[in-house]
């Protein structure tokens, strides 16, 4: 059998000690925001939860509830995720499917006019400007369908299209069905995997993005759950504004933590069953060819 | 991203031709449903991508809301030499830089070294688990990664800070210390990309055969052996690419953590050029002089990215798209 060395042996050990490390200091952030998020404030200042929470209670996830617009922001971040994806989805497989037919004369056109934009982009200003004149400043509708396209995702779907079988569509061609038909019918089932991927992508996308939800919506109705928390946590403008009954409260210091424990519990909990789809969806960007 | 050659020539092979000038009729006919797939796409991009441009105009003029981006009166180049002679020119640009080869420096290795340690391990349900909780941080919004860093560096009630006065030192308010932006944005973004950044690298890895593993070892190759004339030299490719996409990309730092993390006493050394357009632009009003900078950044990138790309085509045959 293969004889171990001693250097290796010692590389070993080394190897597994520091990898062990990396799963700490990666899941300690988190372990720590959960853990403070259900101890008493007062010692989470004094720095005594470190390992276990200290004097156990759920008073910070009570104080949520007192959040004006807290749940009605977490509403707006599901609508703008699932009405986000579903655009992104629609318009770039029927886009890319139509893109990967080799007969479909002006492909390459096509092709270019969204390849060109992942080189250059009209950059931030010329963009809120056009979503002001388009009349899309603070609506729904802009936020949904000005953000449905990336030509990153564009050129995997078309890749991906473009290797499924063609006998299939000549077999359907004959039995008269339509280009449409054919792609909604027999071309979107075979690339589930493919669709599985960028789906999730979109949806995380969606589910994290705050930067121009914050400065095109100013309805306060309107804004998703990542602007709260930015108006909340970063600005820490309206925290010192909710009323915490007493000034020796200290539910303020953990009621961000019990914040942020809500506002990723959704990711972290279907996180295990959609992991691989992110791995595959890495690698069919890299070894298309 | 990452496209070889051979699906290059692909695209210039000729669409299914048309024998004769009378079929074109038919050929529409046959597949104006696929045109039609095509219309919400290209909507889109001539709404959203391509009108927006237009508006890139008012970088020479002296933009007006009432008047619109035509009937603006021309400037020249005065905003682009406003913003040159300016205070701001020479601390965005050099935040900018420093940020990303920093980020280069520290945070490119990383990935590769994970993939590499993962790669050595035989034990494979640790690997894989490993891999799985690594990549948890990269899904986590920016804005939770910013409160939680707040909250953690906070002088009052952090964590760090009370450790720090556990040992006895005074409490340190991290956040308004210029010195202590880059590495404090450095460590998080470590922290939230080197899991995922592994990918890459551990998938070049998995191709690397077995076969070359099997010949090492029956020539006596040890691990650091097999590693220094296998491993590295089949990783190389992956991590010459991922290099040039990182430097053809160095100026578009990630200012949408700047912005949430920074506050005026740390402008110094953490405003870059994203930021110092988001904030003279959409803050402060100034969208024509915003505007300029902005395109002085994306020309220069754009100018970066068809280098960067021209190197790998050469270097390795694989273009970055």
């Amino acid at each position: 059998m293969l004889k171990r060395t001693k250097g290796e042996a010692v590389f070993n050990v080394f190897n597994i000690i520091l990898l062990s490390l990396v799963i700490v200091v990666t899941l300690y952030p988190l372990y720590y925001t959960f853990i403070a998020s259900i101890s008493e404030g007062s010692q989470v200042i004094r720095g005594n939860v470190v390992l276990w929470p200290v004097d156990m209670n759920l008073k910070a996830y009570a104080k949520i509830q007192t959040i004006d617009h807290f749940w009605h922001s977490y509403g707006n971040t599901l609508f703008y995720t699932f009405f986000g994806t579903l655009a992104s989805l629609s318009i770039m497989s029927m886009g890319a499917y139509a893109i990967s037919r080799k007969r479909l004369k002006g492909r390459r056109l096509v092709g270019m006019i969204v390849s060109f934009t992942m080189w250059f982009q009209a950059g931030m200003i010329p963009f809120y400007l056009n979503m002001d004149s388009l009349g899309l400043m603070n609506s729904r509708v802009g936020i949904i369908f000005g953000f449905a396209c990336s030509a990153f995702y564009i050129i995997i779907m078309r890749t991906y299209f473009e290797g499924l079988p063609v006998e299939l569509e000549e077999s359907a061609k004959l039995d008269g069905l339509s280009n449409f038909r054919i792609f909604l019918q027999i071309m979107l089932p075979l690339a589930k995997p493919m669709l599985a991927t960028i789906t999730l992508y979109c949806a995380i996308d969606r589910w994290n993005g705050y930067f121009w939800a914050m400065i095109l919506l100013k309805d306060i109705n309107k804004i998703p759950l990542q602007v709260l928390l930015k108006k909340l946590i970063v600005e820490n403008k309206m925290l010192a504004s909710i009323d915490m009954g007493g000034a020796f409260d200290f539910t303020r210091e953990t009621l961000v933590y019990a914040i942020v424990v809500i506002a990723i519990l959704p990711m972290i909990a279907v996180y295990p069953f959609v992991q691989r789809f992110f791995v595959k969806g890495m690698t069919v960007g890299a070894v298309k060819g | 991203m990452l496209q070889t050659s051979a699906q290059k020539a692909e695209g210039s092979r000729p669409a299914v031709s048309v024998k004769r000038r009378g079929s074109f009729g038919k050929y529409l006919r046959n597949e104006y449903d696929l045109y039609l797939m095509l219309v919400p796409m290209l909507l889109f991009y001539l709404l959203f991508a391509y009108k927006p441009m237009t508006g890139l105009l008012i970088a020479f003029k002296d933009y007006s809301p009432f008047k619109g981006i035509w009937d603006s009166k021309w400037v020249g180049f005065q905003y682009f030499t406003e913003f040159f002679t300016g205070p701001y020119a020479w601390r965005v640009i050099r935040n900018t830089l420093t940020i990303s080869l920093s980020t280069l420096v520290f945070g490119f290795p990383a990935p590769i070294l994970l993939a590499v340690l993962l790669n050595e391990l035989r034990a494979r349900k640790f690997q894989k688990a490993v891999q799985t909780i690594s990549y948890i941080p990269h899904f986590i919004s920016t804005v939770v990664v910013c409160s939680m860093l707040t909250s953690f560096l906070s002088p009052t009630s952090g964590v760090v800070n009370a450790i720090l006065q556990f040992f006895g030192r005074e409490p340190v308010y991290f956040l308004s210390k210029p010195e202590m932006f880059v590495p404090i944005y450095l460590l998080m973004n470590i922290w939230k990309n080197t899991g995922y950044g592994s990918i890459v690298y551990i998938a070049a890895l998995t191709s690397i055969s077995e076969d070359l593993y099997e010949a090492a070892r029956v020539d006596g190759a040890g691990r650091w052996k097999q590693f220094l004339h296998i491993t590295l030299p089949g990783l190389l490719p992956t991590i010459v690419v991922m290099l040039l996409v990182q430097l053809g990309g160095i100026l578009n730092v990630g200012y949408e953590a700047i912005i949430l993390l920074y506050n005026p006493g740390v402008y110094e050394t953490a405003d870059v050029i994203n930021s110092y357009v988001y904030r003279s632009g959409i803050v402060e009003g100034r969208y024509d002089y915003a505007t300029a900078v902005g395109l002085f950044n994306s020309v220069v990138a754009l100018v970066l990215v068809l280098i960067a790309n021209k190197v790998s085509n050469r270097l390795t045959e694989t273009g970055l798209w």
